[in-house]
């Protein structure tokens, strides 16, 4: 009996969890969709989260797309596929790598720091004073991030879609010796509108986790500077393991069988 | 002759009846029963970790009291939501302890955050105004564009104070408004308070360990000790209120019927 009673003591903190997250979720999106808006915060997350990413994300699609041109030709030379090059590395960035990578990347970045952000926030009183000032924190601090996050992931992964098809045909031209020419109209040939779609979708998707997960675990931390920094931990955690799971989910949503 | 006890409910600024708070099992605020008059200048004092700032923060709903009422000009507050506890809150002008700056806002934004927010002023009166604030304060224009983080603990004091009365509020409330101060600097912001009640017509309601302050401050006093106000009554009656909890707090004697809770020895 005693071995139970850990499991459904866990259980009990999960479901607890899972309450509190969805009620704070909820609230987070009324306060999104009604102003007043703060587009100057707005414009502050979009560029702290959009434009101060892209090296780091750009640097990942480049690898990615190199490593995947190697990796697809030693495995595709042993049975005479090797023109399927092209194709194996469009297809696997804009559907798949583009947008996990590129949010797991983001992840680590600003979902640690907004959630150090609000959680030093919290424990300093700031957001307490904030709300002497007539001044919601939701529409304020939380706002702002989620729409920034929605709107800024989609067009990090188009950026990163690019620069990593084109690690891919740099490695393929110079490394495997593919014709240009014929790399690139590879490229197009078998690409589709919603393999790059799906992939903006699952990136908006991405993007709405991080910042929210960023927001939930600084909004509610606790406890000083030790608060502070599980929050940010915990932050970067859940977020990476909800974009690899919604990942799936949404794969299976747009490709499945017709 | 001041009236020994505050008049009818009705008529004070702000009234506090059983207010209730706990965390937990530890029991912090266990029925307090307070009333301040408009245009008034109440000072609590009591000891430390007695629940004071938790008192303030009930007083603001931003801790949800367990029990008892808050009226605000005959108001009853505690289950304001949305609009009108924004409207609410409008009234009140506070003072942290730790000073609870923006550290991603300069100080002028800080003191100005009101006023270019709910007030919908300009930015360059905003500016002007909050020059104005920071001088009365002891803070020059050129502290104006720092970050807090740039301050002595001090003067992020006096920013909190400034962004405090900036909007000149109904109702001011400072969580020991002179500690980390100098005693000057300290005299200084006494006279602020005693200013800003005596002009604006304000009431102030304040916490503080410095009895010299509480004096210079205070209209009356009130003490809070185990989560209750155990006395209450003009300033010049403390020094004989017969009460022995007072007499020992105001004194600073380790002696006394109040017992600090030091291990070891
Ligand atoms: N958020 C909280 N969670 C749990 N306990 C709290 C919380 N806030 C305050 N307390 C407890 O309530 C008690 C009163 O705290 P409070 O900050 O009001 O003390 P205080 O009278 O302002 O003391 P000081 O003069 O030192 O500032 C303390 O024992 C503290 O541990
Ligand atoms: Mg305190």
């Amino acid at each position: 009996m005693n071995i139970l009673a850990p499991l459904g003591r866990t259980l009990i903190a999960f479901l607890a969890t899972v309450g509190r997250l969805a009620a704070f979720t909820a609230r987070a999106l009324s306060h999104a969709v009604r102003p007043p808006f703060y587009f100057g915060a707005l414009g502050r997350q979009m560029l702290d989260i959009g434009y101060y990413s892209l090296p780091v994300v750009g640097l990942t699609a480049l690898f990615t797309g190199m490593v995947l041109a190697l990796q697809s030709n030693s495995g595709f030379a042993r049975f005479d596929a090797a023109s399927a090059i092209p194709t194996v590395v469009v297809l696997s960035i804009t559907r798949e790598l583009g947008p996990v990578m590129a949010g797991l990347m983001v992840a680590g970045r600003i979902g640690a720091a907004i959630a150090a952000e609000l959680g030093t926030m919290r424990v300093t009183e700031q957001i307490d004073a904030l709300v002497t000032l007539s001044t919601n924190p939701y529409k304020y601090l939380i706002a702002p991030r989620l729409w920034a996050g929605l709107l800024m992931l989609p067009l990090l992964v188009f950026v990163a879609d690019i620069i990593g098809v084109f690690g891919g045909f740099l490695v393929s031209v110079y490394t495997l010796h593919f014709n240009a020419a014929d790399y690139i109209s590879q490229t197009w040939k078998y690409l589709e509108f919603r393999d790059v779609t799906s992939g903006l979708w699952k990136a908006a998707v991405f993007g709405f986790i991080i910042a929210l997960m960023g927001c939930y675990h600084g909004f509610t931390s606790r406890g000083g500077a030790q608060g502070v920094g599980e929050a940010a931990t915990n932050a970067v955690v859940s977020a990476s393991i909800l974009i690899l799971v919604t990942n799936y989910l949404l794969t299976g949503i747009f490709f499945a069988a017709p | 002759m001041l009236p020994p006890e505050s008049p009818a409910p009705a008529l004070a600024k702000i009234a506090l009846t059983g207010l209730r708070k706990a965390f937990g099992p530890k029991i912090v605020l266990d029925g307090v029963d307070l009333a301040v008059n408009p245009g008034e200048s109440l000072v609590i004092i009591g000891g430390s970790g007695t629940g004071k700032s938790v008192l303030l923060k009930c007083l603001l709903g931003l801790l949800a009291p367990d029990g008892g009422t808050i009226a605000v000009d005959g108001e009853e507050t505690t289950h304001l939501s949305g609009r009108k506890r924004t409207d609410h809150l409008a009234k009140f002008g506070m003072l942290f302890q730790g000073a609870a700056l923006f550290d991603s806002l300069p100080v002028w934004h800080n003191v100005a955050f009101r006023l270019l927010g709910r007030e919908g002023l300009s930015r360059r009166e905003a500016r002007a105004k909050a020059l104005a604030t920071l001088a009365s304060v002891g803070l020059g224009p050129e502290v104006a564009d720092l970050a807090p983080a740039e301050l002595s603990g001090g003067m992020q004091k006096r920013v909190g104070l400034a962004r405090a009365i900036a909007a000149r509020p109904d109702i001011l409330l400072f969580d020991e408004p002179t500690t980390g101060l100098d005693p000057i600097m300290a005299d200084v912001i006494n006279e602020l308070i005693v200013k800003s009640v005596r002009e604006l017509g304000s009431t102030a309601l304040s916490i503080t360990h410095d009895m010299a302050s509480a004096h210079k401050i205070a209209d009356r006093m009130a003490m809070l000790h185990e989560g209750r106000i155990i006395w209450s009554g003009p300033k010049r009656e403390i020094d004989h209120s017969g009460n022995p909890f007072v007499d020992q707090f105001i004194h600073g004697r380790a002696e006394g019927p109040i017992h600090m809770q030091v291990r070891g020895g």
